[in-house]
């Protein structure tokens, strides 16, 4: 142990004396800086900072810090510079110790002006580029491209060569590269490079950049900057389109969800059920009190309240399809207009039953930890939510279409719907079809409530806002076929989401509202019409 | 033997219906302005604009009943024009208003100082003049409908799609009249008018005066509909409602006659709303709503379509339970209102009026009989 011990205290003192004795002899850029700030004026200030920054001293951060904040001072009489630490002790700037005794007489504080502040401020960001956590760094070298510093420039490029973390690098890179293009004279090779680095990144903050490239600039630079411009612009043209494409298959798949009960109970059974949306708005209002169940006895079990409420809702909206069906549509078959006023009494009961009994004020649903947050894809934005109700509506979607496909109950349900004679002489009981296919439709339109009450708001005038778009889809994409009501229901989203940018939201509503009426003039029977004695009826 | 016209016309729910609504004209101006106001039989003057809102409402109605009850078309967009006549007379009574505004502008209303518009935009010229006004409460939900049915009734478009999308239409009206640079007043709408041709809107003899032109307005329109249903082109539209294809196929230009009976129907719609803007003092989006369409069709449902007087009983007597409800117990009015949809179409389908005639059917074998003025007088001095 000795034999080991003994070697590195002599190397420790070695490097003790060997450092002990080098810094005060080598008055390096850093201890010259420092004289700056002692003399008072402000052109010295700021070279001063501007050579603490740039000489990548252990204190600089320290001393920079210290005059942002009023801490730094100075002795006109012997040219020294102090800093006031924690607890007002004093310390040599140039070599951080405390000061012992008594404090200089004429200490005074080192004066800044506004473009000092900036100045220090830039310095600070620079330097915390060399910081030792990749966060911070990340930090830094987002608030230099912002900044476009081109005096940070030479600590860019030692960052960048020290730098390890492959995101900070290319984070680092983009700022030299916009600092780069900010410099007056710089050489048309490094400006070339720094677009080459902009291009790859291309977004709107480097549109801005590469428009401010001086128009007389060097021909090989302007075509650069002009061919990048050119490049990006196009390419964030398309991420728009993919944005708008993506927001209106979110639109569709709310649409789909509104709507595909509708397409059963209206597309299949003729019936106009305009309490359809409040189908929707019990769904939304059992996951309500599904969720305060849960926060009452059981709250671990709140990541799983959608999928409680799911079957609940389906029962919940079900059973009332079933009991309107078997109390009121069932005298009025064969009679659409009156059907329709029915429904519509109907659903003034529904919600002013719910108003009695939840309230007239919107209620919040929450939603679990998994359906909130988002992720990026390039300049592409998806939340969560919205990501699980398409994939919700199409699974919904999905298991309708083989029900109706491949179940007893779907066979018995095109029968009676293609031929009801025929289909009672088969031994089919079609009155207890129809209870079942409407309360299908029904429960339904209870699960989409579940699903919208994670993106809109759960009130008594939830159902009223999807009544008109349900019936605009079921009628567009085309009576009696669900293939009609998805197309129906994803184009009707399309199209709105690529209206938005131009006319409005409510314009693009309007519009949207317009072209259905004109589409209907001409395909009365929507989209896939019924073909043969179908139409007839 | 054909009938004298006018004794057509004039069946015996005709008649007691004029001669009631001529007594209500009469006597309700009478009970508020000459009737001390301590006495029993004074009508206060919240009642009298009450009752003309209700006369608008019943104008409503019964356009709404020549095409449902007559042609078939069940319209959820009728709103729609009567809101339409009314933005119209709306229109009139703010430029009316001059610089009595908030703003004091001599030209612009406040709203579109409000919103720092500085002149006034092309569609607002011309309604400082009555006369251009009066005309634009007919033209412009006379135009939509002629233009809507000209396109929905030309592709035959019927039935419940017809519905939906009349109902689409108000509802993208809704829409685009909230916005304020539609130029309409956006959310708030047209308010705080002062004079109507002159005389203040507030004063009691003008609401009496407008209860009278309301009077007057729905016992023409009755009229003008019983000329209608009672013509031959009324069995016409009578069969269309009964078999579309079938008088198609007898060489009738059905879309014709609808489109006839919906353009006036709208008209008689914009007339209601402008008789009913001056009376409430106020016209904004919300008269668009899909859902005051729909009320509007159970008034006539409630009275009985296809009779035209119950159309103006249904339209009365809903809204007066409406009043008398939402005063005493407002919670249950939508109850009562979606418990009236649903009795009504399963339990009386030919609303009050055909229920009350069916309880005392006519003996079998009894003679038929005559026209009811013809019984009245015999020697046609008619």
């Amino acid at each position: 142990m000795r034999v080991i011990r003994d070697p590195l205290v002599a190397l420790l003192c070695i490097l003790g004396v060997f450092l002990a004795g080098v810094a005060p002899a080598a008055a390096g850029p850093y201890e010259d800086a420092l004289a700056g700030f002692a003399s008072d004026s402000f052109t010295d200030t700021g070279t001063a900072i501007d050579a603490v920054a740039a000489s990548g001293h252990a204190l600089a951060a320290t001393v920079l810090g210290a005059l942002q904040e009023r801490r730094l001072h100075f002795s006109a009489a012997s040219k020294k510079v102090y800093y006031t630490g924690n607890a007002e002790t004093l310390h040599d700037a140039a070599t951080g110790q405390a000061v012992a005794g008594e404090r200089p007489a004429d200490l005074a504080e080192v004066r800044l002006n506004n473009r000092l502040r900036r100045s220090v401020q830039a310095a600070l960001g620079g330097l915390t580029l060399m910081s030792a956590d990749p966060g911070a760094r990340l930090n830094a070298a987002q608030a230099v491209f912002k900044s476009r510093d081109e005096t940070l420039l030479p600590t860019l490029e030692q960052a960048i060569a020290k730098e390890t973390d492959a995101a900070v690098r290319i984070a680092l890179e983009q700022a030299w590269a916009a600092a780069a293009l900010n410099r007056e004279y710089a050489a048309a090779a490094d400006m070339i490079a720094a677009i080459k680095v902009l291009r790859a990144r291309g977004d709107q903050d480097v549109l801005a950049i590469l428009g401010a490239v001086p128009a007389d600039a060097v021909q090989p630079v302007r075509k650069a900057a002009d061919d990048a411009i050119a490049a990006i612009k196009g390419e964030l043209a398309l991420w728009e389109t993919a944005q708008n494409a993506w927001y209106g298959v979110s639109l569709g798949s709310v649409l789909l969800l509104a709507a595909i009960g509708l397409a059963i109970t209206f597309g299949v059974m003729g019936v106009i059920n305009m309490a359809h949306g409040e189908m929707v708005m019990l769904g939304a209002y059992t996951t309500f009190a599904v969720q305060e169940a849960i926060r009452t006895y059981n709250p671990a079990l709140f990541a799983y309240s959608l999928a409680i409420a799911l079957p609940l809702a389906f029962a919940v909206a079900g059973a009332v399809g079933i009991a309107i069906e078997r109390g009121v549509i069932r005298f009025l078959y064969g009679r659409p207009l009156e059907t329709l006023l029915a429904t519509w009494g109907l659903s003034l009961i529904l919600q002013q039953a719910v108003r009695s009994l939840f309230g007239p004020t919107n209620r919040e649903v929450g939603s679990p930890a998994w359906m909130s947050g988002a992720f990026e894809i390039g300049h592409l934005t998806v939340t969560y939510n919205r990501l699980w109700i398409v994939v919700f509506a199409l699974a919904v979607f999905a298991l309708l279409l083989a029900l109706l496909r491949y179940t007893r109950l779907g066979l018995e349900m095109r029968a009676v719907t293609q031929n009801r004679p025929m289909a009672a002489a088969m031994g089919i009981r079609t009155n207890r079809i129809d209870a079942l296919t409407f309360g299908l439709g029904s429960g339904v339109a209870g699960i989409a409530g579940v699903a919208l009450s994670q993106i809109d708001n759960v009130g008594p005038n939830l159902g009223q806002g999807y009544i008109i778009d349900s019936f605009m889809v079921v009628v567009f994409g085309g009576v009696g076929n669900l293939w009609g009501t998805l197309l129906g229901a994803f184009s009707l989203g399309i199209a709105n989401k690529f209206l938005e940018p131009y006319a409005g939201a409510v314009l693009g509503k309007i519009a949207i509202l317009v072209l259905i009426i004109l589409f209907i003039q001409k395909r009365p029977r929507g989209l896939f019409a019924l073909k043969g004695r179908a139409v007839e009826s | 033997m054909k009938p004298f016209p006018l004794v057509r016309i004039l069946d015996r729910g005709a008649v007691v219906l004029l001669a009631l609504l001529a007594a209500v004209a009469v006597a309700v101006p009478i009970l508020n302005l000459a009737v001390p106001e301590d006495s029993a039989a004074h009508v206060s003057t919240y009642v009298v604009t009450l009752l003309g809102k209700y006369i608008c409402y019943a104008l409503l109605a019964l356009s709404i009943d020549l095409i449902w009850g007559y042609a078939g078309i069940l319209s959820l967009g009728h709103g729609a024009f009567f809101a339409l006549g009314g933005y119209a007379m709306g229109m009139y009574l703010m430029r009316q208003i001059g610089t009595r505004g908030v703003y004091a502008h001599p030209m612009l209303p406040d709203f579109m100082v409000f919103l720092n518009w500085k002149e006034l935009p092309l569609y607002w010229y011309g309604f400082d003049s009555f006369a251009y006004a009066a005309v634009m409460i007919l033209l412009a939900p006379g135009l939509l409908a002629f233009v809507f049915g000209w396109f929905a009734f030309r592709s035959r478009v019927t039935g419940v799609y017809l519905s939906i999308i009349t109902q689409a239409m108000t509802f993208a009206l809704m829409l685009a009249f909230f916005r304020n640079d539609f130029g309409f007043g956006g959310n708030n709408g047209l308010t705080d008018f002062k004079d109507i041709l002159g005389f203040n809107v507030q004063a009691e003899a003008t609401r009496n005066a407008l209860f009278v032109s309301s009077c007057i307005a729905l016992a023409l329109g009755f009229l003008l509909c019983r000329c209608i249903v009672t013509s031959k082109a009324g069995k016409v539209l009578v069969a269309v409602r009964d078999a579309e294809s079938r008088t198609r196929f007898l060489g009738y230009r059905v879309e014709y006659y609808k489109l006839f009976v919906f353009v006036l129907s709208a008209c008689m719609a914009g007339v209601a709303g402008a008789l009913y803007v001056p009376q409430v003092g106020i016209i904004n989006p919300g008269e668009f709503a899909p859902a005051n369409s729909i009320e509007a069709v159970i008034w006539v449902a409630v009275g009985g379509r296809g009779t035209l007087y119950g159309a103006v009983i249904g339209g009365v007597l809903v809204n007066l339970s409406k009043t008398w409800l939402t005063g005493a117990a407002p919670e249950i009015w939508l109850y009562f209102l979606g418990a009236l949809f649903v009795l009504v179409t399963l339990l009386l389908p030919k609303g009050i009026v055909g229920a009350l005639s069916s309880m005392k059917p006519r003996p079998h074998g009894s003679p038929k009989r005559g026209p009811f003025l013809a019984r009245l007088f015999p020697r046609r001095v008619l």
